[in-house]
């Protein structure tokens, strides 16, 4: 099935739990109404948190740099002695 | 043949074909040519350019290229003109003869000493795809400031959330497919530009294909050209939501 159809079941099943929970009242009602709110809210403190750490711990790689301008000048020398002329960058 | 077989197991029967795009790099495509012969050294493959008609002489190099290492392992597949990634690929897949395809960069930001370790991947696991991921532990970006990789972040955790693709690094186009595999994915994108590497991940994990992936670095060496401005954003908002709704 398409993945909108997923997320659109999802989204129907978490209504019908809201609904379910305002019509049964075991939560105070003033309070149930404001849960789809708390939910918006915390979905997106939950984002903002993934991309925080993410970006914390962003794996770089600067001596791949190095590695790479080493290889760079292996296979320019390389070249150089076929007489095979690459120019320059 | 007989010692390659008996010594690296699977590798001896299977042939890569390696698609590389190319506009304007005539320095670096003889560079990653130079490169991949290197770590490949007894793995049956080919090397198919795709230039979209570089003024700079690319296609001459890759003339020389041929000379030195075989028509049969360097096929230069040329276009009149820039056509497009999408297609170049397509162009490419029509004159691979191998039973994988590799599709890399050829601005070195995509090291082929990582070749390796996408076949031996495909090998242990038998994937359709083998992807490359630049986000996990092993792998990692070089040369992207501060803004870029905030960006790159919070596109990739909105990505994570719409589309559950399945995949750490949505948007990179270091991969290794089985042919038949990239055939039938290939088919049904129709995004341009990195948007399509993502229909393509997407829309093969969609249809149920086995993806693995494996650690690589990516290091940025287009300094000071900013991919990233507004319109940009938009474009890759605009690919979600259209991924969103039809994959």
């Amino acid at each position: 099935m398409k993945h909108i159809v997923k997320i659109l079941s999802l989204l129907v099943a978490i209504s019908a739990f809201w609904i379910g929970l305002l019509q049964a009242a075991i939560v105070p009602r003033s309070y149930t109404w404001l849960l789809p709110i708390y939910f918006v809210v915390s979905l997106g403190c939950y984002g903002l948190l993934m991309v925080g750490i993410g970006l914390m711990q962003f794996p770089t790689c600067p001596q791949e740099a190095v590695l790479l301008q080493q290889d760079i000048a292996e296979a320019k020398d390389f070249f150089k002695h076929k007489g095979v002329d690459v120019g320059s960058d | 043949m007989a010692d390659q077989n008996e010594t690296k197991g699977e590798e001896g029967k299977h042939k890569y074909s390696i698609i590389v795009p190319t506009y304007n790099e005539r320095l670096n495509i003889a560079l990653i040519v130079y490169l991949i012969f290197k770590h490949l050294r007894d793995v049956d493959f080919e090397i198919i350019v795709v230039d979209d008609g570089s003024p700079d002489g690319t296609q001459e190099i890759v003339k020389q290229l041929q000379h030195l290492y075989g028509e049969d392992r360097i096929l230069l597949r040329a276009r009149a003109k820039k056509l497009g990634l999408g297609t170049a690929y397509i162009h490419g897949l029509k004159h691979a003869t191998g039973d994988f395809v590799v599709i890399m960069d050829a601005d070195l930001s995509h090291h082929p000493k990582y070749l390796p370790s996408f076949i031996k991947k495909q090998l242990e696991t038998n994937a359709s795809i083998v992807t490359g991921t630049r986000y996990v532990k092993g792998g990692g970006v070089h040369g992207w400031n501060l803004m870029r990789k905030l960006t790159s972040r919070g596109a990739n955790v909105l990505a994570q959330t719409l589309l559950w693709p399945g995949v750490s690094d949505l948007t990179g186009s270091f991969r290794l497919y089985k042919k038949s595999v990239l055939e039938d994915v290939i088919s049904s994108c129709v995004s341009k530009g990195y948007v399509f590497q993502m229909e393509m991940i997407v829309r093969a994990t969609r249809k149920g294909y086995q993806i693995e992936e494996v650690p690589i670095t990516f290091v940025d060496r287009v300094f000071g050209t900013s991919k990233l401005g507004g319109s940009e954003i938009v474009e890759y908002l605009k690919g979600l939501v259209y991924l969103l709704l039809t994959t």
